[in-house]
């Protein structure tokens, strides 16, 4: 019986607890609208309180666009700089993040997403909880986000990576295949569809995809997908792997392998991660924007939102410190740039 | 319980020991002290825990742990387990988005669908583990990973999201006047119904019996796979309403939905005191650690502590859940060895 009794005893305080929890009242936090339209002669407050939300933490990528862009910038403009997110490039996890966020009462959310809409309902509460929302490498849908980042276009990666490939591979082309990071990443997804498109046209009429493989930006995952590629495809001749952590991994893989040189590699890499697969012959070249400019840019673009100076219409413009003045595209797009060709001759002159 | 009539009724009345010490050498009460410590500390300490947000995000956080564990408890006591659950929440995820992708309109039918799809694939393992008398750790890790091949045949790379904004915003909708998510009486009247099951029916019973010793059980006349081919069911069926939950609180079915969710299921029902050789634990510790384990890993990343230490954090605290009991049980016999009269009784009752 007295078993029983700790039973009933355990429950009833579980039960307080419940009751407690449950008897919480309704938010009263609601969002500051910035008013109808932007002022472009304002100024950037200073104190804001500016969170960078990565894919996943730990990632070279995301550390050099954060710490080293992100950061620099919320400093010059004065602001509170952070960076927070999942260890695992998961959507859930990162929804438990952006929740975090806007109870922390954070002014600017800077989040590269996991997945399009499983984002959208913690930032749209975010969002009414005071916070701006800008997405950076990877895209929201629109309703869900102030306004984007855009690293570069589309099609500005999808061209120059089969220029990349092309040239790498030859003029008699063959096999190539694509090693991507997660299936659900709606930036490589975008950019493998218009690549595509891109095969279509007939100066690649000698190329042929034959494979899209996923290393999910694991380093061990995407180094055994890409050995997986090459015992399928004995005539593989090219791997285009636009993501930094999977050109990473096969580039390891294929210069410690007999296939060192025959089977060309590019991608979107980081200089200081394909330096010595670029210096012993392993790859040719490959492309990438900066990602310190990228999250320079997101600062800035957060701040000017916060701050009242755009408010993410089509035609309005700001200045983003010591890159100058970008105005905002359609759906709140800001654009960066063109992407950057890195090979043998201009490599040293980059360190990220 | 026969040896009670054994000692006189008075006597042992007199030698027990009074109910707070009961309490405090109980796992579930250290549980339920610790989760209120730690709510009480942290909202002192960290900015935005104990927020009506804080609540909101929390509880929306555990509710499909919760839902999951709840058969798990009845699973695990039997001795055996189901590491398959949050591959049936992704599979169950991605068929439900298929089917709406397809032209099913009627949420209800897609719900009643789901629902049957998680028993079918709790059956299968139930078919295994009892008909063809598997290991269920072997197979529930195979399911593992057929359920989650099979989400992907389903769905591939897509992910199925444009479903009626009246459904994601349903499945997150508050309790009128409150901001705590309506879905939790969903789980607060399943957490009943299961415990009914376990605390006050001769099924409930058995469970136990047949986590201690499934032979004995059989020969007392307990149908032993019978029970654990149904709770294979159920197990199924609550993870599927997971996925229903899931799809529509994330707006997104995805093949990858949930993906490693069943360690975070197995971690609180072990925190929860229930002995992973079954027999032992109960549903009231096992509410107490989602609840604990979700409060600490809120208030931690609040406190902006790295991912990588929260896992840290949760590494430690399964550890624990693992020795704690057992320290808690042979602290209690020590105990009792003192007082030699009851000691025959208590040994037999815990």
């Amino acid at each position: 019986m007295t078993i029983r009794r700790t039973r009933v005893v355990a429950t009833a305080v579980l039960a307080a607890v419940a009751l407690t929890l449950g008897a919480c009242a309704e938010d009263t936090g609601t969002g500051t609208d910035a008013g109808s339209g932007g002022n472009p002669s304002g100024t950037i407050k200073e104190g804001l309180k500016v969170t960078f939300l990565p894919k996943q933490v730990n990632n070279p990528y995301f550390d050099t666009s954060d710490n080293q862009g992100g950061k620099p910038a919320v400093e010059e403009f004065k602001g509170q700089y952070a960076q927070t997110g999942p260890s695992e490039a998961s959507p859930s996890a990162q929804v438990s993040y952006i929740n975090t966020l806007s109870q922390q009462g954070t002014d600017v959310i800077i989040i590269a997403a996991n997945d399009q809409d499983a984002v959208c309902g913690s930032l749209t509460e975010a969002k009414a909880a005071g916070a701006k929302v800008v997405t950076y490498d990877s895209d929201t849908k629109p309703e869900c986000r102030d306004a984007f980042v855009n690293q570069a276009t589309s099609e500005g990666i999808a061209q120059s990576q089969l220029k990349l490939i092309s040239d790498a591979v030859g003029p008699e082309g063959g096999e190539i295949a694509i090693l991507s990071a997660t299936a659900n990443a709606t930036n490589q997804n975008a950019w493998i569809e218009l690549m595509k498109t891109e095969l279509a046209k007939p100066e690649y009429s000698k190329l042929k995809l034959v494979a899209t493989v996923y290393g999910d930006d694991q380093d061990e995952k995407s180094f055994q997908e890409a050995q997986g590629l090459l015992s399928k495809y004995p005539n593989l001749k090219g791997i285009i792997s636009p993501t930094t952590v999977g050109v990473a991994a096969a580039a390891r893989y294929l210069s410690g392998s007999s296939y060192k040189g025959k089977v060309q590699l590019t991608g979107l890499g980081t200089p200081n991660q394909m330096r010595e697969y670029v210096k012993d012959g392993t790859v040719k070249a490959f492309a990438l924007w900066n990602p310190a400019d990228l999250g320079y840019l997101a600062a800035y673009t957060g701040a000017a939102l916060a701050s009242g100076i755009i408010t993410g219409k089509e035609g309005e413009k700001f200045t983003a410190g010591k890159l100058g003045e970008f105005t905002l595209g359609a759906n709140g797009e800001v654009l960066l740039g063109d992407p950057f060709e890195f090979n043998a001759s201009n490599i040293d002159q980059f360190n990220f | 319980m026969a040896t009670d009539t054994l000692v006189d009724p008075a006597r042992t009345a007199e030698a027990a020991p009074p109910a707070w010490r009961r309490l405090l050498g109980s796992w579930d009460a250290i549980l339920i002290l610790a989760l209120l410590v730690v709510v009480l500390v942290a909202s002192a300490t960290i900015e935005g825990v104990g927020s009506p947000r804080f609540y909101r995000f929390l509880v929306l956080e555990a509710i499909p742990i919760a839902l999951i564990a709840l058969p798990m408890t009845l699973v695990i006591i039997t001795g055996e387990i189901d590491l398959s659950v949050a591959s049936t929440v992704g599979l169950t995820c991605s068929v439900l988005g298929q089917l709406w992708y397809l032209g099913v309109t009627s949420l209800p039918v897609l719900i009643v669908l789901s629902l049957l799809l998680g028993a079918m694939l709790g059956a299968v393992n139930g078919v295994f583990i009892t008909v063809f008398g598997l290991p269920s750790l072997a197979v529930t890790i195979g399911t593992l990973a057929l359920y989650r091949g099979l989400a992907y045949v389903v769905l591939g790379d897509r992910a199925i999201a444009d479903y009626p904004q009246a459904w994601t915003q349903n499945a997150v909708a508050p309790i009128p006047g409150t901001v705590i998510p309506w879905f939790v009486l969903v789980l607060a009247a399943l957490a009943v119904v299961f415990g009914v099951l376990l605390y006050a029916t001769p099924i409930g019973r058995s469970l136990y019996a047949i986590g201690n010793n499934a032979d004995a059980s059989t020969f007392a006349g307990v149908s032993v796979l019978r029970t654990k081919f149904w709770l294979f069911v159920a197990t199924g069926a609550m993870a599927a309403l997971a996925g229903v939950f899931w799809t529509f609180r994330f707006a997104s079915a995805r093949a990858d939905n949930a993906t490693g969710l069943e360690l975070a299921v197995v971690a609180a029902v072990l925190l929860g005191g229930v002995s992973i050789f079954g027999g032992r634990g109960g549903l009231v510790g096992v509410l107490a650690a989602v609840a604990l384990l979700g409060v600490l890993r809120n208030s931690l990343q609040l406190a902006d502590v790295p991912a990588n230490a929260l896992t840290i954090v949760t590494g430690t605290l399964l550890i624990l859940s693992v020795v704690g009991p057992n320290v808690v049980r042979m602290t209690r016999d020590r105990l009792r060895r003192r007082r030699p009269l009851t000691t025959a009784l208590e040994r037999t009752s815990s």
